[in-house]
C-alpha cells in the first residue's frame, strides 16, 4: 500500500496512471488500440496539444492566458481571408502568424509593462479578439477558394497526418526550451519567485512579453491547421478552448502557482483529455456526460497534485 | 517557586532526520526563558511541538503539573500556549482591535459590536501598556507594532505559556526595548514566556533561565542565567570555543571602485553621497526605516534612482535595471532572503546560475556540463551543506541558502561592487564565521563591499569604516580606528534628546 501511495504521488504518478489507463482501455474497449482510432484520437488533441505547449510557459511564469481560444478562430478567419483576397497559402500563413503575435504581445505589454492583471486582460482581449473574427466575417463562416489550403490537415507524412506530426515538433521543441534553454529556465525562475528573479538580473518584464508573444505565434499556427481541417474560417471556432487547455495543462501537474511545469506531464495531460473523450465517443456515451466527465477528471488530477505537494512537505 | 512549564523526555523525528531526542527541561512559573541554538539544533521543531502544529514521537509536555494531550494549535490555544511566530499572523487588511477578535468577535447573531470590539481592546492595550490605536489597519503598522499587536491577541486569549520565536530579528534596537519592557511586565503577570534568539545580548538583558540545543538534543540546562557567561554558551551552541567570531584582518585600499552621487529616488528623499575603495568593507548601520536599505536598492537600480549618478571604476551604472548593473559589476544579495533572494521551488543550481548560466549559453541554450560544473565548484567553494546541487533551495538552512546567494554573484563575471543586506539575519554562528571568511577574501581580491547589517556588534566587528544613516541621512562617517558603540548608536538615533531610550547595554 505504502510502496503504491510513493508510486502515484511521486514524480512520474501521472505517467503510471496514464500507462495504467491506457492497457485498461486498450483491452476493455473496442476498436481503441486500432490504427485509425489511434491517430483520430491525436488529430483530435493537436489544437490543445499545441497550445497547451505555450500555455505551460505562461501559467509556470505564474501568468494566465483566456485569450488563446478567440486567437485561434482569428488567426485561422486571417489566414482563410488572406490567402483568398492574395491567392496565396503562404501569405494567409504569414498574416494569421503576423495577427497571433500581435495579439500575444498587446497582452504581454498589458500585463508587464501596464502590470495589469493577466486574468483580467485577456478576458477582456478574449472578448476583443472574438469581436473581430465576427466583425470580418459578418458573423459567417468564410469558404476556402483554393484546395491546397485543405492540404495542410489532410497531407501525410509516413502515413500520419501533418498536424500530428506538427504537434510532436512543438512538443519537442517546447520541451527543450524549457528544460535546456536560458528562456525556459528563467521562465521556471519568474514563476518561482518574480522579485527574486528581478533582482537576480532576470529582465521579467520582457520575459513576460515573449512568452505572450510567442503563445498569440502559436495560437496563430493552431488556428491555420483548425481551419484547415474544417476547411473554412469559422467565427465561432474554438470557443471554451481555453479552459481544456489549462486543463491539460493543470492535468499534467503545471502549477497555477507558477515555478513548477514538465513537457512529459503536460503530453500526458493533452492525452489523458483526448483519451476520456475518445472512449466515451467509442461507447457511445451522450455528449453532454463528456462534460461532466472532463471536469471530474481535471477535479482528480488537482487532489492528486495537491495530495503529492503535501508529502512532498511532509518529507522536508 | 514551582516548575510550571515541563518537557518531558520529547522526541522527534522526521524521515532522515532526528530532530529532537530525549530533550528534558522545566521552566519556573514567571520565568523569562531563553532557547538556543545553532539553526538546525531543533529549536523550531521543539517550538512546533509546543505549539501543537505537530505531535512529538515520544515524551510528553506538562503545565502546571497536567499533562498536555492537545493534537492541533488550536488544542494549544485552549491549554493556553500560543507561539508567536517569525511570520506574523494578523491580518493586514482588518484594523488592530479586529485583528485581537479574529476567531471570536463578539456580537449577536453574527452581527458584531463595535462598540465592544474597540473597547476591550483599547483598555487591554493600555493595561499592559502597548501604544497602539486599535482602530488602525494593520498594514499601516511597522513591524515593531505588529508584534506588539500579535503579543497582545496572547494576552487577551490568557495565555499561560508564550513562546517568541527570534522576535527582535526584524526590530530596530528603539522597538526592541519597548518590547524588552513588555516582556518584563508579563513576567511580573506570571506568564511563562519561551524566548528563541541568536543575540546572546538580550538573552542576558532579558532571560531568567536558559537552554541550550544542540543537534536535536539538550546540550545544557541553565536554571539561573546569572551563573553562566557569554564563551560558555557560545560554546555549548557549537560544541567547540570560537575564539573570536569575527575575524576581521587588515587590509589595504586601492583606487576608488564605487563612487555614489547624491542619489535619492521615491523612499529616499535627501540625496546621499558616499564612496568606496577596492579592498574596502563599509558597514551600514542604523535603525530599521533609516533608509538603509533603500539606499542599497537604488544603487543596484532595484528602484529607480530619480537623480544622482552611480559609478564603478569610474563608469556610469544605468539608474532603473539590474540586468545593466550586473553588466556594470554591482550585485546586491537582497535583505529578505525569502521575498527578494530565493527562487522557492527550483534547485540550488538553478539558483545559483541565475544570472550567470548567460555566460555558457551560446544562443540561449543551456551547456548542462559547464553549469553542473560551476554550481559544483561554488557548492564546495562555499561550504554549502547539501547532498546534491538538484536539491530545492528551500530545504537548505538560512546559512545555506544565504551561501548559494552569494554563489549566484560569484559565480557571474567582472563583479566589482558587493551589496549584502542584512548577511547574516537568522543565521547560525559557525555559518556566520563562514560567511565573513567569504566576505574578507573577496575584499582581498580587491572587490569593493558594502554590507548592511542591524547588529552593531557585528557592523563594528567585519567592517573597515562604518556608515551611520538615520532618518534617510547619512549621520556619521567613522573608519575602525574610531569605531565606538555608543557614538554609533547615538548617531544612529534620530533624536538625542530621547536619550533616556538609548540601549544602554547592547553588547556584553
Amino acid at each position: 500500500m505504502t510502496h503504491l501511495k510513493k508510486i502515484l504521488l511521486g514524480e512520474q504518478g501521472l505517467v503510471v496512471i496514464f500507462a495504467v489507463a491506457f492497457v485498461i482501455v486498450s483491452l476493455t474497449v473496442p476498436n481503441f488500440l486500432s490504427e485509425r482510432n489511434m491517430l483520430g484520437l491525436l488529430q483530435s488533441v493537436v489544437t490543445i496539444g499545441i497550445i497547451a505547449c505555450t500555455m505551460m510557459f505562461c501559467l509556470a511564469s505564474r501568468d494566465f492566458d483566456l485569450s488563446v481560444g478567440s486567437t485561434v478562430a482569428f488567426s485561422g478567419m486571417v489566414a482563410v481571408m488572406a490567402s483568398n483576397v492574395s491567392g496565396s497559402i503562404l501569405v494567409g500563413l504569414l498574416a494569421a502568424v503576423l495577427c497571433g503575435a500581435i495579439v500575444g504581445t498587446i497582452n504581454g505589454v498589458v500585463i508587464a509593462r501596464f502590470r495589469i492583471n493577466a486574468l483580467i486582460t485577456t478576458l477582456a482581449t478574449m472578448q476583443i479578439v472574438r469581436g473581430f473574427a465576427l466583425i470580418a466575417s459578418d458573423g459567417r463562416a468564410v469558404g476556402i477558394n483554393d484546395p491546397g489550403f485543405y492540404q495542410l490537415a489532410l497531407s501525410r507524412f509516413l502515413g500520419i497526418p501533418t498536424p500530428i506530426w506538427v504537434m510532436g515538433l512543438f512538443f519537442i521543441v517546447f520541451g527543450f526550451v524549457l528544460n535546456r534553454t536560458v528562456f525556459g529556465k528563467n521562465t521556471l525562475a519568474i514563476g518561482g519567485n518574480p522579485e527574486a528573479s528581478r533582482l537576480a538580473g532576470v529582465d521579467v518584464a520582457r520575459m513576460r512579453i515573449w512568452i505572450f508573444a510567442l503563445q498569440g505565434i502559436v495560437c496563430a499556427v493552431a488556428g491555420v491547421l483548425l481551419a484547415s481541417r474544417i476547411t473554412s474560417g469559422q467565427p465561432n471556432a474554438a470557443t471554451g478552448l481555453e479552459l481544456s487547455v489549462i486543463s491539460a495543462c493543470v492535468l499534467g501537474g503545471v502549477s497555477l502557482a507558477g515555478g513548477r511545469a514538465a513537457m512529459t506531464g503536460v503530453i500526458v495531460g493533452v492525452l489523458i483529455m483526448g483519451i476520456a473523450e475518445n472512449v466515451m465517443n467509442l461507447l457511445n456515451i451522450q455528449a453532454f456526460y463528456q462534460y461532466v466527465v472532463r471536469g471530474l477528471i481535471l477535479l482528480l488530477a488537482v487532489l492528486l497534485d495537491n495530495l503529492r505537494s503535501v508529502a512532498g512537505r511532509q518529507r522536508v | 517557586m514551582q516548575d510550571f512549564l515541563e518537557f518531558r523526555s520529547i522526541s522527534k523525528g522526521y524521515p532522515g532526520v532526528q530532530a529532537l531526542s530525549d530533550v528534558s527541561f522545566t521552566v519556573r512559573k514567571g520565568a523569562v526563558h531563553g532557547l538556543m541554538g545553532e539553526n538546525g539544533a531543533g529549536k523550531s521543531t521543539l517550538i512546533r511541538v509546543l505549539s501543537g502544529d505537530q505531535s512529538a514521537d515520544e515524551g510528553q509536555i506538562r503545565i502546571d503539573g497536567e499533562v498536555q494531550h492537545y493534537r492541533s494549535v488550536r488544542d494549544a490555544f485552549h491549554a493556553g500556549v500560543i507561539v508567536i511566530h517569525q511570520e506574523l499572523q494578523l491580518v493586514p487588511e482588518l484594523t488592530v482591535a479586529e485583528n485581537l477578535w479574529l476567531g471570536h468577535f463578539p456580537g449577536k447573531g453574527g452581527v458584531i459590536d463595535r462598540r465592544k470590539l474597540t473597547g476591550v481592546v483599547s483598555e487591554k492595550l493600555a493595561e499592559i501598556g502597548i501604544d497602539v490605536d486599535p482602530g488602525a489597519k494593520v498594514a499601516s503598522l511597522s513591524i515593531g507594532e505588529r508584534q506588539m499587536v500579535e503579543i497582545a491577541k496572547a494576552v487577551m486569549l490568557d495565555a499561560r505559556v508564550i513562546a517568541l520565536d527570534e522576535p527582535t530579528s526584524s526590530l530596530s534596537s528603539r522597538e526592541s526595548e519597548i518590547l524588552f519592557a513588555l516582556i518584563d511586565r508579563l513576567r511580573a503577570n506570571g506568564t511563562v514566556i519561551l524566548y528563541v534568539s541568536h543575540r546572546l545580548d538580550e538573552i542576558f538583558r532579558l532571560c531568567d533561565s536558559l537552554t541550550v540545543l544542540r543537534d536535536g538534543k539538550l546540550a545544557a540546562h541553565h536554571p539561573e542565567i546569572s551563573m553562566v557567561t557569554r564563551d560558555q554558551i557560545i560554546s555549548e551552541m557549537v560544541g567547540r570555543e570560537i575564539a573570536n567570531i569575527w575575524g576581521w584582518r587588515g587590509r589595504s585600499f586601492g583606487a576608488e571602485r564605487l563612487r555614489v552621487e547624491n542619489i535619492a529616488g521615491p523612499k529616499l528623499k535627501a540625496p546621499l553621497s558616499f564612496s568606496v575603495r577596492r579592498g574596502e568593507i563599509v558597514g551600514f548601520f542604523g535603525l530599521i526605516g533609516a533608509g538603509r536599505s533603500e539606499m542599497a536598492r537604488l544603487v543596484y537600480g532595484a528602484d529607480r534612482r530619480s537623480e544622482g549618478s552611480v559609478s564603478v571604476d569610474g563608469a556610469a551604472v544605468p539608474a532603473d535595471s539590474p540586468p545593466k548593473s550586473i553588466r556594470a559589476g554591482i550585485v546586491l544579495c537582497p535583505e529578505d532572503r525569502k521575498f527578494d533572494g530565493i527562487v522557492q521551488g527550483r534547485s540550488i543550481e538553478e539558483n545559483m546560475t541565475i544570472s550567470s548560466r548567460r555566460h555558457f549559453s551560446p544562443f540561449g541554450i543551456i551547456n548542462p556540463k559547464k553549469e553542473s560544473e560551476l554550481a559544483d565548484k561554488f557548492i564546495a567553494k562555499l561550504r554549502v551543506r547539501t547532498p546534491s546541487r538538484r536539491q530545492d533551495i528551500v530545504n537548505l538552512s538560512g546559512g545555506n541558502q544565504q551561501k548559494v546567494i552569494l554563489g549566484r554573484w560569484l559565480s557571474e563575471e567582472g563583479i566589482k561592487v558587493l551589496i549584502v543586506d542584512e548577511p547574516t539575519r537568522g543565521i547560525d554562528v559557525g555559518a556566520k564565521s563562514e560567511i565573513y571568511e567569504i566576505l574578507y577574501g573577496l575584499a582581498e581580491q580587491g572587490m569593493a563591499i558594502v554590507v548592511i547589517s542591524s547588529e552593531l556588534p557585528e557592523v563594528m566587528g567585519i567592517t573597515d569604516r562604518i556608515i551611520v544613516m538615520c532618518e534617510g541621512r547619512l549621520a556619521a562617517d567613522l573608519p575602525r580606528a574610531e569605531f565606538d558603540e555608543r557614538r554609533i548608536l547615538a548617531a544612529a538615533l534620530p533624536d538625542i534628546k530621547n536619550s533616556k531610550e538609548l540601549p544602554l547595554t547592547q553588547v556584553r
